[in-house]
């Protein structure tokens, strides 16, 4: 199949950028989204032209590494498909493909479709963790956990941090992100003494960072490859709001 | 930084105040159309209920000032959280396609400027009458059916509700999620009770500029 | 080059303990004085750096990829073996210390296996209490699933993600640790070479690979826990980024490398499907539970699948195992698909496949209880292929998955190189010549939790380095080595792309050097290695500039280090004269095929030193005795 790319240049943070657009004549359906990318970049190199710029790495949906906006949805059209799980045979022969990279004041572009998550990290760093230092734990199966609460920590637990959520919000608002780790942390026995200090402490980070806020939209859930529902962020907004009123040395 | 000041500078104690603020303003909307219906069992209904709500002046101004402090409180908001979004995404997408966000959820700041602008052209119109051709404090009725005899007054008074009801579709059910009242279980009933109220809400509002309109109140 | 293991002496079950005891201390206000470098961020690195800052160290950890978090431990699917005996079914430390000698086909160092197994326990402790949400029972205590290599259901796991969530679990010990400025993390930085400051390892040099900026980073020890070299082969499963970078330049700098030619090979993953392909991707295991794997009987059959009457099916793995059948372990089932596919049996386009067949299992159990099992991983095939499970069988292949060799390492995880420690897939410890599932990252955590933390304290406190900084003349040195092997990449300005040379080694490597070798084999590929390495050199482009974020430019630097590595790879297949675990020599089997080990001969760890370019490594053995553990003969019959 024969498709037209139309996708972002862009040298680094302080260039404008533009869509550059190129022909792909020859597309295997089977094909991933990348290995059609690695394929235009070995026309590209050996018309002595710089290759697209764009991070990947385990290509099995996993790492998160991947984070391109195909024809305006953050990894393409598939449900919980990352980009690098998406195949060509999703698309038509003879369509346009718009890529872009994430947008997002937290998210500089490095280079054409890479940009700088580092943002994400510092917010696990503000607290998404539970405090015990290595050789201080008791036996794992002194506290049982409920299968269904094991459950759902797993279901938030399984943020790949790809940032889709951010990508696809209008207002570029990490609730998503922030949320799944607060919740996942939130809910187990092993994560309460530090519940509330945390969320207040991702949360001031997260608008430190310069996301955007939540305005219920729904777009981040349904980008989100690992499925990831937004009744984390009703959560969260509870604990933050019992945090603010309960620590308040803390929250100040 | 004290605690509450925090708490209001956050994204979500932001959000917190929206809703909170918006449940206010949810309530003074179904007394008040509730009140409005009266004007159905004539003059003399509505008159007397307005004399009534006006009786105390320090329970009435109590009331305004509660409305006024959630109205500011829940623009403010808005305001703020409209910056920082722009904020957060400085250079657009070329092509963004909005995968499941509902019209309601789109239009909640261009729905809530015009309500803004409707609250104070109401105010102007039926509460004060400075824009009113022919007011008299004492009556309601009467300025009620003056006032929405012309029909562009009354077709931007059927806009505004329209503009409310898509407001309240989106505001109601987002006000739980912001409050973390949030449960898969109670999930499709909060979307339908938002649903429900913005129907009521925008038919029992409409009915009385329509009904001047077509001559049944008169 | 003195290959001292230092194992202590005593019985096996004190070895461990008698040695923390004995082990030097670094007194708690001395520990931020001293610097140590992690490179790499996967379950090993990732431990040890937050292990060692929470100690107190001053710490300073490296990773190529944009977060910590996307170490391509994140990837494993299984589960981690731990020797709790939850199950109440037998098992014990001892028994995972023997399966894990007996599935690495006797290769292995005893007393750092029994280690593992002891400190087995503490990782599934360490890492419940750091919020990883293993799968529980409805009483809510812990569930365990049984793997290949045990009779005993000792494995953890977190629905098909274990290595990811103990990697975030480790990953927010180590943000924790940033946030308290006892962990530095770079990002975004690659290691490009190890800095040797009076013969102890003082430091490396990196490559910022955003700015392009090469630069050194002085500390009083050097941890490599930089994973496998699988890339190799071009295709496996492993991520991308992988590669033998760290661990290559380690080795030409005086660390041994040892058991170069010991690879893994999955049975169970897509294939191949074209020229494009970039990445094979695993499936798990356990499909084999319920599929049966089948060919054509008759070559170069085109027919589809449904055609194929029940009698013009071949059911290998049930024929040539009755009693394992399709559960014959790794790498038996492997080296089967191949040898049917060498004989113009395979299915698919490129021949190059076999059927795993659920049509049997769906009309036995029902589709419902299918789905249930393997209703994600039917969906990633899906997704993959763009087939349905339900309706046509699967196609499989093996491919290249773990590499059990690496530097080696004594007892202490220290290489050759004395300050230079190694963890993880990096090291060639505890697998021998071939690694039971839901072994590494059982050994990825013990090294960086448990171990490292305990024999880096007695390297400082017994050395006590002296202070050395980034002025001094061997880090300028190195640094202008580094430069000028980037600024030569990019002179060349060749014709050929740095990919199309790693597809042509991997495919060298893989048709000599992967599932099955042979000497005629072997010798070829070390005849064609230093020609393309020269033809690399000449032709190679690398497009862009020095001082940027160039994507090419990193890839041409390790596939430059994959074109050396290969020839110690092939070298050391070639002089390994007998069949075990992952490596098969097919003038080495029983006369029903099987792997045929030669314990007289070749009993020892091969360690190899560098000599210099364009002179023959020097081979140095580590004589393994086997104490507690029988020596015995692999069958699946």
């Amino acid at each position: 199949m024969r498709i037209t790319l139309r996708v972002w240049r862009q040298l680094g943070p302080t260039d404008p950028g533009r869509l550059e657009t190129r022909d792909v004549p020859d597309v295997s359906p089977d094909m991933s989204f990348l290995e059609m990318l690695d394929v235009v970049n070995e026309g590209l190199i050996a018309a002595g032209e710089t290759p697209i710029a764009f991070d990947h790495d385990c290509r099995e949906g996993i790492c998160g590494a991947c984070s391109m906006m195909i024809n305006g949805v953050p990894h393409g059209p598939n449900r919980a498909t990352t980009t690098c799980q998406l195949h060509m045979r999703t698309f038509r022969d003879g369509d346009t493909i718009v890529v872009e990279p994430w947008r997002a004041k937290a998210f500089p572009v490095v280079r054409d479709l890479v940009v700088d998550r580092s943002a994400l990290d510092r917010i696990i760093s503000a607290g998404g963790f539970i405090g015990v230092s290595t050789g201080s734990a008791a036996d794992a199966n002194a506290t049982p956990i409920p299968k269904t609460v094991a459950d759902r920590a797993m279901d938030s637990a399984q943020c790949i941090g790809c940032g889709a959520c951010v990508a696809a919000c209008p207002n570029a608002s990490a609730m998503l992100f922030t949320a799944a780790k607060v919740v996942h942390l939130g809910l187990l026995p092993q994560g309460q003494p530090e519940r509330y200090r945390r969320v207040l402490s991702m949360v001031r980070q997260m608008d430190l960072e310069e996301f955007g806020g939540c305005t219920n939209f729904g777009e981040c859930q349904d980008a989100c490859p690992k499925e990831i529902n937004v009744a984390v962020i009703g959560r969260m907004n509870a604990d933050f709001l019992k945090a603010s009123l309960s620590n308040r040395d803390e929250a100040a | 930084m004290h605690w509450a000041r925090a708490f209001a500078e956050s994204t979500i104690g932001k959000k917190i105040f929206m809703a909170a603020s918006g449940v206010i303003l949810v309530g003074f909307v179904l007394v008040h159309m509730t009140g409005n219906l009266l004007m159905f069992q004539g003059p003399a209904a509505i008159n007397h209920y307005s004399a009534f709500l006006k009786s105390s002046a320090p329970l009435l101004w109590a009331v305004r000032i509660t409305l006024l402090v959630s109205v500011a409180v829940h623009i403010g908001s808005a305001w703020s959280l409209t910056l920082v979004a722009r904020a957060a995404r400085p250079a657009r997408y070329a092509r963004h396609h909005a995968q499941v966000s509902t019209w309601g959820a789109r239009s909640m700041r261009t729905g809530g400027v015009l309500l803004f602008g409707f609250i104070v052209f109401h105010l102007l119109h039926l509460t004060t009458g400075n824009v009113h051709p022919e007011f008299s404090p004492s009556d309601v009725y009467g300025n009620v059916v003056v006032g929405l005899r012309m029909p562009v007054v009354a077709a931007f008074y059927v806009v505004a509700m329209i503009a409310l009801g898509l407001h309240l579709a989106h505001g109601v059910s987002s006000l739980f999620q912001t409050l973390g009242l949030n449960h898969p279980h109670w999930n499709p009933i909060r979307h339908r009770l938002a649903i429900v109220l913005a129907v009521l809400v925008f038919t029992g509002f409409s009915t009385i500029p329509l009904a001047v309109a077509f001559g049944v109140l008169r | 080059m003195n290959l001292r293991s230092k194992v202590p002496a005593g019985p096996l079950e004190k070895k461990w303990d008698q040695h923390r005891f004995d082990l030097k201390l670094v007194n708690p206000a001395n520990k931020r004085k001293y610097t140590v470098i992690v490179v790499g961020s996967g379950l090993a690195g990732a431990s040890a750096a937050a292990t060692l800052g929470e100690l107190g160290y001053n710490v300073k950890c490296f990773c190529f990829q944009d977060s910590p978090r996307r170490a391509h431990s994140i990837a494993a699917q299984g589960g981690i073996n731990a020797a709790k005996n939850y199950q109440n079914d037998g098992d014990s430390i001892f028994r995972l210390f023997y399966d894990t000698v007996k599935g690495g086909d006797f290769r292995a160092r005893e007393a750092n296996v029994y280690r593992l197994a002891q400190v087995s326990v503490d990782i599934i402790d360490q890492c419940v209490a750091q919020g990883v949400p293993f799968a529980r029972e409805y009483g809510g205590l812990l569930a365990n699933r049984s793997f290949g290599g045990a009779q005993v259901s000792r494995t953890f796991y977190a629905r098909g993600q274990t290595g990811q969530q103990l990697l975030l679990g480790a990953y927010s010990a180590l943000e924790r640790q940033i946030a308290r400025g006892t962990v530095q993390m770079f990002p975004r930085t690659e290691m490009l070479d190890v800095v040797l400051v009076d013969g102890r390892a003082r430091g490396i040099v990196t490559r910022d690979l955003v700015t392009g900026a090469v630069q050194s980073t002085a500390a009083d020890a050097v941890i490599l826990a930089t994973g496998g070299y699988g890339n190799i082969f071009y295709l496996s499963t492993n991520a991308r980024g992988c590669n033998v970078t760290a661990t290559w330049r380690a080795y030409r700098r005086g660390a041994a490398f040892a058991n170069p030619c010991f690879t893994q090979i999955h049975p169970t993953c897509i294939p191949v499907s074209g020229d494009y392909q970039s990445k094979l991707t695993l499936m798990s295991e356990s499909l084999r539970n319920d599929g049966r794997v089948w060919v054509p009987k008759a070559r170069g059959d085109k027919r589809g699948p449904a055609e194929l009457a029940e009698a013009d099916r071949d059911y290998f793995l049930e024929r040539k195992y009755p009693s394992f059948g399709n559960l014959a372990p790794r790498d038996i089932a492997s080296r089967s698909a191949k040898e049917v596919c060498d004989e113009g049996r395979g299915v698919g386009e490129t021949g190059l496949g076999v059927y795993l067949d659920f049509s049997d299992a769906i009309s036995r159990l029902g589709e419902e209880t299918v789905r249930d099992r393997y209703g994600n991983l039917f969906e990633m095939y899906q997704r993959i292929t763009g087939d349905d499970p339900y309706r046509v069988p699967m196609r499989i292949y093996p491919a290249v998955h773990y590499t059990m060799g690496g530097l080696w390492v004594d007892y202490n995880l220290m290489s050759t190189i004395p300050g230079l420690h190694v963890l993880g897939e990096a090291n060639f410890s505890d697998h021998g010549a071939n690694r039971l599932g839901a072994s590494a990252l059982m050994q990825g955590l013990a090294d960086g939790y448990f171990i490292i933390p305990y024999t880096i304290g007695d390297y400082l406190a017994s050395t006590k380095p002296a202070k050395v900084d980034e002025t001094h003349p061997a880090f300028r040195e190195v640094e202008s080595e580094v430069k000028g092997r980037v600024t030569r990449l990019l002179s060349i300005q060749g014709h050929r792309s740095v990919d199309s040379f790693h597809r042509e080694l991997g495919r060298l490597m893989w048709d000599h050097c992967g599932m099955s070798r042979t000497a005629a084999g072997l010798k070829r590929a070390l005849a064609r290695i230093p020609e393309l390495r020269a033809e690399f050199w000449r032709d190679v482009r690398v497009l862009g500039g020095e001082e940027e974020f160039n994507q090419s430019l990193e890839k041409a630097g390790r596939v430059a280090d994959f074109m050396e590595f290969a020839e110690l790879m092939c070298l050391d297949a070639l002089h390994r004269a007998e069949s075990c675990g992952g490596h098969f020599r097919e003038e080495y089997q029983t006369p029903d095929g099987e792997a045929k080990r030669n314990d007289d001969e070749f009993a020892y760890v091969a360690a190899w030193e560098y000599t210099g370019d364009g002179n023959a490594p020097r081979l140095h053995k580590e004589p393994l005795d086997f104490e507690a553990v029988h020596l015995t003969q692999r069958s699946y019959k």
